[in-house]
């Protein structure tokens, strides 16, 4: 048989395991078609507003996302950390707000300077954070069989998820409204709801050109700041001294060293600016779902991890389209399926990608080191 | 020039260099010859950095490297070409050849550089856009050639730049490693193909299972009855 036919063959049966498996689930996982094709036709807008909410969750998603697979890409291993060290963004941001007196003020100017300070040291602490993870608990190990760095960033990510928690327990540092004890989940003020609310009315940039759907000023600032780190990112990536060595040292480590590449350097730049990029994506994510959580690391690294494999790990291209497309999943599975069950798709979706084709949809890189 | 005195390397609990010492001076084209395995790699690796002796020195020009990271060593004037090539294959020729001057600190010499790098290899400049892993096997040898020039380096190491390669290349892989070296780059060039090292080398060293066992001038090693024998097939 032709590799051309098998690889069809293949897909028939891929797409028989899918449906199989989704109609097996379905009902229980809120999957029945006939009651969504019924919702869809009753309110058809409310599908284009899953999408806008699928696509600014996925650009948080892919922002994660970009911090496993540059890590990936360059050393081969999965940071389980990652997820973790966006959460403490999460509460760094929170814990910046409150500290500055931003989450008392209505005064628009203060609430914009108080988010770009949050931006700024949300940042830099994850991308320290991420750097000394590396230095503590990788770097020794990069010699080691493969399962000893994988078990040490369990335990990192263990490790930082008990720092959220006491963090999240200091009523100094984030504010209780109401909620008791670490182990809550806290409240991440609207703050730019509260800057665009006019006599009461949140700003809807949608609604104000006489769209009946809800885009409001928290959807374009994820989209806008999502968009300019991953175009500056990108440039980093293939213009810049820096960003070439890590490119160098991710395809070929022996002859980046050759060639004078510290990569010591170079792969502690890597988890610089990844868990910087975790840190953006903290302040993004606070102010567009409202909550702060120490196990929030979680889901998000579930889900941008997958995104991540989906794409094809160690491809940046491929973090940020399996970031969207991860993100919409969520969004319609939330919204048309049972929000209960979005974890379990996005799984059965990494599970699946790991099955059938593990290099993910651009990723020529996985097995391809000569 | 380059000197290693006594340098044992290992990998693991596999003894692969059991006290190599070698010379090679400055203008000079040395090689280093043996069969598969004998550790003529590692002996490479091993100046490099990428591996470490675990006891022995290796001095340049007085200055000792084994205790230096493998960037710094680069940065003293130590560039390979090596086994494998080891290009990077989803850069392009041109990145390939701007990673090769990373270590190099007077920016105003890559123009010049470049240059002489397409003057050497016209083929190249054909492909400069193209990405590494789509070259073919000699083009690739040409790239990892060309990169390591890009260093401007000292010494100039090459591990089997003939492998795999059509007798035509090999003539002008060969040609070109001449070239090099009369352009004024010292060279250590590890090879299978011992005739063809011997007839452009000034002196030889012969290595079986990481240790030396012979040397001498590259005239009178292609004369001398064991490496006759056992490396140019001759009876
Ligand atoms: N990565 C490695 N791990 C273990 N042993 C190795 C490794 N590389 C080389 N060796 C061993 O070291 C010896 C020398 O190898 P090498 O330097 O590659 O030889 P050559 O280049 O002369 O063919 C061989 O016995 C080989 O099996
Ligand atoms: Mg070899």
């Amino acid at each position: 048989m032709s590799a051309k036919a098998k690889s069809i063959l293949r897909g028939i049966v891929v797409a028989a395991v899918v449906l199989y498996i989704a109609f097996l689930l379905g009902p229980i996982a809120g999957f029945d078609v006939p009651a969504i094709a019924a919702s869809i036709q009753a309110d058809p807008k409310q599908l284009i507003q899953f999408l806008i909410i699928g696509i600014s969750n996925g650009a948080i998603i892919a922002i994660i996302a970009l911090g496993y697979t540059m890590v990936y890409g360059i050393i081969e291993l999965i940071n389980f950390a990652h997820g973790d060290v966006y959460m403490i963004g999460v509460f760094t941001s929170l814990t910046v707000l409150s500290l500055t007196g931003t989450l008392n003020t209505n005064d628009p100017v203060k609430i914009i300077l108080g988010l770009a300070l949050a931006l700024v040291v949300s940042i830099a602490s994850c991308a320290m954070l991420n750097a000394t993870i590396e230095r503590l608990a990788y770097r020794r190990l990069r010699n080691a069989p493969r399962l000893a760095p994988l078990i040490s960033a369990i335990g990192m990510s263990f490790i930082i998820e008990n720092l959220g928690l006491i963090w999240a327990s200091q009523s100094w540092l984030v504010p209780s409204f109401g909620t008791t004890g670490g182990a809550s989940q806290k409240f991440f003020p609207d703050l730019l709801g509260t800057i665009f609310t006019v006599n009461g009315w949140k700003v809807n940039l949608f609604e104000y050109f006489g769209i009946p759907l809800r885009f409001t000023i928290k959807d374009l600032l994820v989209i806008v700041l999502a968009v300019i780190l991953m175009v500056g990112l990108y440039l980093f990536v293939q213009r810049t001294r820096l960003g070439k060595a890590m490119r160098a040292t991710a395809q070929n480590r022996d002859a980046a060293k050759m060639l004078g590449i510290d990569i010591d350097r170079v792969i502690s730049a890597t988890f610089l600016i990844g868990g910087g990029l975790a840190g953006a994506a903290g302040l993004m994510a606070g102010l567009y779902n409202n909550t702060a959580w120490w196990f929030m690391g979680f889901r998000a690294g579930l889900e941008s991890f997958t995104a991540a494999v989906l794409g094809g790990i160690g491809n940046i291209t491929g973090a940020m389209l399996g970031g969207f497309l991860i993100g919409l999943l969520a969004s319609f599975s939330d919204g048309y399926l049972n929000a209960r069950w979005t974890h379990a798709w996005v799984f059965a979706t990494l599970v699946l990608v790991l099955l059938f084709r593990p290099s993910g949809l651009l990723g020529e890189q996985v097995g391809q080191k000569a | 020039m380059l000197e290693l005195k006594d340098v044992h390397t290992y990998y693991g609990n596999i003894h692969a260099l059991k006290g190599i010492s070698l010379k090679v001076e400055k203008g000079e084209i040395v090689t280093l010859i043996g069969s598969n395995g004998a550790g003529k790699s590692t002996t490479l690796r091993t100046i490099q950095g990428i591996n470490r002796p675990r006891s022995g020195s290796i001095l340049l020009e007085g200055e000792a490297l084994e205790k230096l990271p493998p960037h710094e060593i680069a940065l003293r004037g130590v560039a390979q070409s090596p086994e494998g090539r080891m290009i990077f294959p989803r850069m392009t020729v041109m990145e390939n050849l701007e990673m090769g001057a990373y270590a190099r600190k007077d920016k105003s010499g890559f123009d010049e550089d470049l240059e002489r790098v397409f003057n050497l290899f016209p083929r190249l400049k054909e492909r400069i856009n193209q990405k590494g892993g789509t070259l073919s096997g000699g083009e690739q040898q040409m790239l990892a050639m060309g990169r390591a020039l890009m260093a401007r380096p000292r010494i100039l190491l090459l591990d089997e730049p003939s492998m795999g390669l059509s007798p035509i290349l090999v003539e002008l892989i060969f040609e070109i490693i001449q070239t090099i070296n009369k352009e004024g780059t010292t060279i250590l060039l590890v090879e299978q193909n011992a005739l063809m090292a011997l007839s452009i080398a000034n002196r030889g060293y012969v290595i079986q299972t990481g240790e030396i066992v012979l040397t001498d001038t590259a005239s009178k090693l292609k004369a001398n009855e064991m490496v006759r024998k056992s490396y140019l097939g001759i009876e």
